[in-house]
């Protein structure tokens, strides 16, 4: 009996103390490299972006036309438009790593045919990263710098023409500096940074 | 030698007792504003404080979070304020966008992540219109080569792109291209000139804010009021509230005139309510009211604003009023036709104000308020300085809102575009107009004498545009 409450007790002392602390340990034995995390991240990304697109705007809009994609979707009651949601996303996920002292990454679509010339590449990596995902397509890239006295992981992947109303949208648009899009054609890159 | 000494004995005798004055003056000051009594703390201004923020100028603590805070403090005391609004209106360059590590040049150059990069306070010899202390071309560093998209703005100065009613830096909702474009052909009257009908009732009817089993909507007459015997006997308060949309919605004397005792848990008699009795039923208004310049004193804990304190000429004889809910909304009448106009020119004496009466507007209000026109046609000074706007809950119920915080339409003024002029006008009339300052200021008697290319360029582009798409379809 003596026993039995012994070891329930010592049950009890490890569900206590242990459990928490293997509940910490879980996911911190082994360290992902830089390009691995990339690579995941630029994964989902790319995944959420492509579902979006095809799923969402191009059947409602170009399909079952039943409602339009529009830069002011508040103003036009519309759907925003893949690259937006994208960078709501973006901005989202910035401003809850800005909380975190543990994460540090941030990750901009852009290219060297922006629609906004804000999203032209800007650093000498994106500059030479976009143009080789867009001259090796199916290739990533991959490179270190150093922006305001910091190291970073950088990488860029190709953003692809996934759907009929990626490449409408773009070849129409009065800001486009392109306007021959096809789909399938390297539309420009997303470029990720880990902070070293 | 003897005489020499003594000199410099009261040399320093004079140097001590000056000191100490000055000491003393000066922990005066502390323990004052440790008090809540912030009128000492004038010593303590480094410079003139922007009309913004001269009202709560004295109360340093509301900007000076802490001491050595440095930017990141001081950006939590203008987001603590400003983050509302910013939100509210897009704000075309949030923080957001720039926090990627890609924009450290540009951040080296104008660190936009920071409200005291463009508005450094106390600056009176640098700060031009808006608060702004940067040189007005700073759009240059991140818009350089905005003429090669836009051949219209080749040969334009960028000193000019903030001023000339084209562009904002933070609120462009009603002067982005594609809504310049729509609306470019709207005449310069629109064909229905009214505003929208405030909807409070209906509001209350869906909401848990308005204690309707206690106070429901059926209109009051004298024999149920329910104030007690003492109070309730003065003939000209209760022909006001009998007169009032309190009475005829069924809010007793009880309901503005009662609060409960923390210690006995208890209803007791209230007899001067102040505004945060008001705030039980009109969250949103006092909300407003107290981001406003009206009441953001009394946000910031500070004694009621008062006319004489204002920067704005207001009458001589209003400067030792005091303003409240009860300034503009005189109490238990609660008539919204005076505190639209009547309050407002009680007190506010600057040309604008005073060429009202006069005024297109002026007399389109004196129409309604005589019911020869329309509900909502007239134009008060409440019309356009606290219009009324959609506003959602926390319950998300949306309702209309007399919008009591006039910096929300007041500068830049292209933020009334859309909530306030577009409700009558075409948006080119409407912005010509607000870019004639000689216009605002006989209060819009006449047509625009200054006309902003703004839609123009907007038109020639979309139609540079559509010939370039035609050519390109052109077999």
């Amino acid at each position: 009996m003596c026993l039995k409450k012994n070891m329930l007790l010592a049950s009890l002392v490890s569900t206590i103390f242990i459990v928490p602390l293997q509940a910490q340990d879980v996911g911190m034995e082994k360290t992902i490299a830089p390009r691995q995390m990339a690579d995941a991240l630029h994964l989902v990304m790319e995944a959420d972006r492509t579902v979006y697109t095809k799923k969402v705007v191009n059947r409602l809009t170009k399909k079952d036309k039943v409602i339009t994609a529009s830069e002011h979707f508040k103003d036009d009651k519309a759907l925003p438009l893949p690259a937006q949601m994208f960078r709501f996303g973006a901005e989202t996920a910035a401003e809850k790593i800005a909380k975190k002292a543990d994460i540090d990454f941030s990750y901009s679509l852009q290219s060297i045919w922006p629609v906004n010339k804000q999203n032209a590449p800007k650093t000498d990596a994106e500059k030479e990263g976009l143009q080789f995902v867009a001259d090796n397509p199916g290739k990533n890239f991959y490179t270190m710098e150093e922006l305001a006295g910091k190291k970073y992981f950088t990488a860029v992947y190709a953003d692809v023409a996934v759907a009929p109303v990626c490449v409408s949208c773009h070849n129409d648009h009065k800001d486009s500096p392109r306007t021959d899009f096809k789909i399938g054609d390297t539309m420009g890159g997303v470029v990720i940074r880990i902070a070293q | 030698m003897v005489a020499s000494k003594r000199h410099s004995l009261y040399f320093w005798l004079i140097w001590l007792v000056i000191s100490i004055v000055i000491a003393s003056y000066l922990v005066y000051a502390m323990k004052s504003i440790e008090a809540g009594q912030f009128g000492p703390a004038t010593i303590f201004l480094p410079g003139e404080t922007t009309s913004g923020h001269h009202q709560i100028e004295e109360n340093c603590a509301v900007c000076h979070l802490a001491s050595f805070g440095g930017e990141a403090l001081l950006q939590d005391a203008c987001t603590k304020c400003h983050a509302e609004e910013l939100e509210r209106i897009e704000d075309s360059h949030p923080l957001k966008k720039f926090v990627d590590p890609r924009n450290a040049d540009t951040l080296a150059k104008l660190d936009a992540r920071f409200c005291v990069t463009c508005h450094v306070e106390h600056r009176p010899e640098m700060t031009k219109a808006m608060g702004v202390t940067l040189p007005e071309n700073f759009c240059f560093q991140c818009h350089e080569k905005v003429g090669e998209n836009r051949p219209s703005h080749q040969q334009l100065d960028f000193n000019s792109c903030a001023n000339s009613g084209c562009h904002n830096f933070h609120d462009n909702r009603a002067l982005y291209e594609d809504f310049l474009l729509k609306h470019a052909e709207k005449p310069r009257h629109l064909p229905r000139q009214q505003v929208e009908s405030r909807n409070l009732m209906e509001f209350f009817s869906m909401t848990a804010l308005y204690p309707s089993t206690e106070y429901p909507f059926k209109p009051l007459s004298l024999v149920q009021a329910d104030a007690p015997l003492a109070h309730g006997s003065d003939h000209q308060i209760n022909s006001d509230w009998l007169a009032s949309k309190h009475a005829q919605g069924g809010v007793n004397c009880s309901a503005c005139h009662t609060q409960t005792n923390t210690s006995t848990n208890g209803k007791e008699w209230l007899d001067k309510p102040d505004h945060t009795q008001c705030k039980g039923c009109h969250i949103g208004e006092t909300a407003s009211f107290s981001s406003g310049k009206h009441g953001m004193r009394l946000a910031a804990d500070m004694s009621l604003m008062s006319p004489s304190l204002a920067r704005q000429p207001m009458k001589a004889e209003s400067h030792s009023e005091l303003v409240n809910c009860h300034s503009c909304h005189s109490d238990h009448r609660y008539d919204t036709k005076y505190a639209a106009v009547d309050a407002c020119l009680e007190c506010h004496d600057d040309e604008h104000s005073r060429h009202y009466l006069t005024s297109p507007h002026g007399k389109l209000w004196q129409q309604e308020v005589e019911s020869q026109a329309a509900p909502g046609s007239g134009v008060s000074c409440a019309t356009c300085h606290m219009p009324r706007v959609w506003h959602e809950n926390a319950e998300e119920v949306e309702r209309i809102l007399v919008d009591h915080n006039q910096n929300n339409t007041l500068r830049p003024n292209t933020k009334m575009l859309r909530p306030v002029c577009m409700q009558c006008h075409g948006l080119g009339f409407s912005i010509d107009a607000l870019a004639d300052p000689s216009l605002i200021k006989n209060n819009f008697k006449g047509l625009p004498s200054v006309h902003v290319e703004s839609i123009d360029m907007a038109v020639e582009a979309d139609r540079l545009h559509r010939l370039k798409r035609l050519n390109k379809t052109s077999p």
